[in-house]
Formats: C-alpha cells, structure tokens, sequence
C-alpha cells in the first residue's frame, strides 16, 4: 500500500525480509552489508524492486542500480522517494 | 566410432531417492501412485540444496540436480571432474519444463496484473533450465542444452550425450530426463486428451488397462569415453551399445497401430550395436498402460526382434513408478542397467487380465532372475516413445 511518508524502519524491516526469503544469512542482514557479500544478484535486486513498488509505490529503475551497492542504500533511496 | 561407458546414474522417482531405491522397490513388487498420481514424496528440496538454490529452481530442474548429485558421486566426481570443463557438458530432456512456475505466474498475471510476474519466471520455466543449473552447480562448460520430445525426451538426451561422445564433442556428458507437470494445467490438459488413467491405475498391457499414470522426477547418468574412463581407473556400470531415433510424423498423439516407425528405431538401434536380435536377453518397454501405445509397441517388438521377442522378458517400469514423460527414458535407461546388472526382471505390475492381442512375455506381478546365456554380459533395450511420434531406443550392456 503506497504511502506518502513512511519511516525507515517499516523499510528497513521489508528489505531485510525480502532478502532473507531470497536465502541471504539472515545474521549477514545489515545496512552496511554489501548485496554482493550476501550472494544478492540482479535477479534478487528485481524482484526487491517489485515489493518496495507494490509496498511503498517507489520504483527502482536499472538506472538507479549501479548506485546500490548496500542494504543501507537501498532503504535510504526508498525512505527519500517515498 | 568411440565406444561410451555408464559410470554413474543417479534417480529421484515416486518410488522413492536414488537410483538403487528405484531398481530395489519396483522389483519388489512396490508401488509410487496414490490417489492416481505418482508423486515424489519423498524428495525433500532442502535435503540437497540451499534455500537460495531452492527458489531459484522450479521442482523439474530440482529434480535433474539432486539425480545428477547421485550421479557424479558414483562416478567419483565428486571432488572434482576427471576432464577439463570444457570437455564434460550436459543434456537434459524434458516433456514440458518449468510448467509449475508457468502456472504460478499465469495466476500473478491474471490476479495481480503484468507488473507483478516474477523476474525469475523465464529463468525458471524455460526447458534448458535444468541442464544449465546442472552445468553451473558442476561447472561443466561443454555441449550444455535441453532436449524436447515428449515422453521420448529422456532417451533423446542421451542418445544425443552418446553421439557428442562418440564425434569427441565431449569426452563426458551428464544426460537424461526431468519432469516435474503434475500441476492443475498439465492434469487437465492430458485428461482432455484422454490419455490418462481414469481408474488410476497403471497396468500395462493388461487388457483392461486405460490410460497412463502421470508421475514426476528424473534420472541423469554419466556417460563417458570408454577409453578415456579405463585410463582414469573408474568403475565402469556398464557400455551404450547402441542407439536409434525415429519418428512415425503420423499423428500429433497416436502412435502408428502397426508400429513400423517404433520398430525401425529398435532396428536402428540393434544396427548400431552391431547385434543381432537374438543377442537381446530384455527388453524395459515405454509400456505406458494406454490401450494405444501397448499395443503398437506389442507390434514393434515382434517386428524388430522377430520370434526372439516370444523368449526374452518384457517388463514396464511405467507399472511401478506411472509415467515420468520427459524422465521416463532416463529412469527407464536406469532400470535397464540396474535389471542387467543385478539379473533381477522387475515386473509388469498390475498385468492381471493379459490381453490375447499382446501375447509376449510381460513378467506379470512378480520378479525373476534374468536369464543370459553362456559367459556374456547381459544385453537390454530399452524403449521410449512419445506424443509427435517420437521414437527413442537405447541398446545398453551391463559391465
């Protein structure tokens, strides 16, 4: 459900869930963790922009990927977007 | 021409893990249908893979790892394969593929709209998924594809790893067959065709036998230059003798009633191995319980092997495990070697009520020891056939 204002940890906890269904060590999910060091590739990183779309209606265009790099970037794009 | 030697097989089968679990059951009299299906109840994902690796295969090509796990471990591969990568590569036959994340992602589709299907939908459901995750997990960067032709898939693949042998594509080859279709589309899909078992009952050529069983899993072997394989000291399970493909291009389900096309793939065959009927002692039928196929193939085999069809043991794997469709030929050519092997004939179960059209030797109900006569190895066929006419034989000499 798309909202207007959402906080950084309602973010932080469906990022950390998604990347924890997609089998990355759980204990590994941090925000300063690289998608690389958990084994997350572009298939993962597409399917994660489809849940934030659907969860926060901020989208993730392959444009913005080469500035992902960590967890942490990505709840930041999506808390500043939303 | 090189000759190509079995050094591994590996199976998962409704009859239960592993390729010595399919021979052991079935020639026990046991049974993988319930409730008219043959499902593998006892494959457990996370028994072989990551739960990373898990999602990221649908349930076919799941089933075409953890056979080819078993496989390469036989094989003593297991630390490491025995030629460069370049040189191993990987055939995969399936009837249909990924057809559980289709359906999956048809409901997104419908219920959710286009922007909701999974990115892993195509990487997942397409039918050369199986045989590129075997090859990435193994690193085996040869000749690496899938092999599509129905119920005839599982042997096409490997008389396809055979000839890449055999022309020094390669110098090994994991092959066989996958199929993971029972879903709700698939279900109904070949019930509209009529060619499942109303009853759920998988008994072939008994005469009162209707349609096939539809089950799921694989079978994947190792094949490797005979030559190539004695040098590296490997524990040799037996020799492709020899291997012959047709097609009947008569009827996009039926197969010939006089069986000519099925019969000439059997004489192929035998041709290629480079023997003469009567040097058969088995023969495991595609025998999938339909009133159609039992009775062509019935015809193929009396007209490849002549009045030596009359004195040879004939039994259907189909009977204990239903109908794998692009596994079969894989877990069949498993069978083959297994019955050969061991001398044990697994039998036709469920062949209660024989059929006077079908008079061969079917092995109703209870296993025998195979007969071999004088000081040879034990020679079996092993047919595959599938919806388009597709017709696969596989001449095999255990070791």
């Amino acid at each position: 459900m798309p909202t207007s204002t959402t906080d950084t940890a309602t973010i932080q906890k469906v990022v950390f869930d998604s990347l924890e269904t997609f089998g990355a060590e759980p204990t590994e999910i941090k925000l300063e963790a690289t998608f690389e060091s958990l084994d997350i590739d572009s298939l993962d990183i597409a399917e994660l922009a489809q849940i934030i779309d659907e969860k926060f209606g901020v989208e993730i265009k392959s444009s913005d990927a080469e500035q992902i790099k960590t967890v942490g970037d990505v709840v930041d794009l999506v808390a500043a977007r939303s | 021409m090189k000759n190509v030697a079995i050094t591994g097989m590996g199976a998962i089968t409704p009859l239960g893990n592993g390729a010595r679990t399919l021979h052991t059951r079935w020639a026990a009299g046991e049974i993988g249908i319930r409730d008219g299906e043959a499902p593998c109840a006892e494959f457990d994902p996370l028994d072989f893979f990551s739960k990373k690796e898990a999602r990221r295969a649908d349930r076919f090509t799941q089933f075409g790892l953890a056979a080819a796990q078993e496989a390469i471990a036989e094989a003593g591969w297991a630390e490491g394969a025995p030629y460069a990568p370049e040189r191993i590569g990987c055939i995969l036959g399936t009837g249909i593929g990924g057809i559980e994340t289709l359906e999956n992602n048809f409901g997104v589709l419908k219920d959710q709209g286009p922007e909701r299907v999974a990115p892993l939908a195509v990487p997942l459901m397409m039918g050369n998924a199986g045989a590129a995750a075997i090859a990435m997990r193994h690193d085996l960067r040869g000749p690496v594809f899938g092999v599509v032709s129905a119920c005839a898939a599982g042997a096409n693949a490997i008389g396809a790893a055979v000839r890449a042998i055999q022309c020094g594509d390669a110098d090994a080859v994991l092959a066989g067959g996958s199929e993971a279709a029972l879903t709700p589309l698939a279900r109904a899909a070949f019930a509209a065709l009529d060619a499942t078992s109303t009853v759920g009952i998988s008994r072939p050529f008994d005469a009162e036998r209707d349609g096939f069983i539809m089950g799921e899993g694989a079978g994947v072997l190792v094949f490797e230059d005979l030559d190539a394989a004695r040098a590296r000291g490997a524990e040799i399970l037996g020799i492709v003798r020899g291997f012959g493909t047709t097609c009947d291009a008569h009827h996009l389900t039926a197969p010939r009633a006089d069986g000519v096309s099925a019969a000439a793939a059997m004489t192929a065959a035998l041709a290629d191995a480079e023997l003469s009927a009567d040097a058969i002692d088995y023969v495991n039928a595609h025998g999938t319980s339909t009133p159609l196929n039992d009775r062509a193939e019935t015809l193929a085999i009396k007209s490849a092997l002549g009045e030596h069809a009359h004195r040879i043991p004939i039994s259907s794997t189909k009977s204990a495990t239903g109908h794998l469709l692009g596994a079969a030929g894989a877990i069949e050519a498993v069978a083959t070697l297994l019955t050969l092997r061991d001398r044990v004939v697994a039998p036709t179960l469920g062949l209660h009520t024989p059929d006077e059209e079908l008079d061969l030797d079917f092995v109703p109900d209870v296993s025998r020891p195979l007969e071999v006569p004088g000081d040879r190895p034990a020679v079996g066929v092993s047919n595959s056939f599938g919806f388009g006419g597709h017709n696969a034989v596989l001449v095999l000499e255990a070791a």
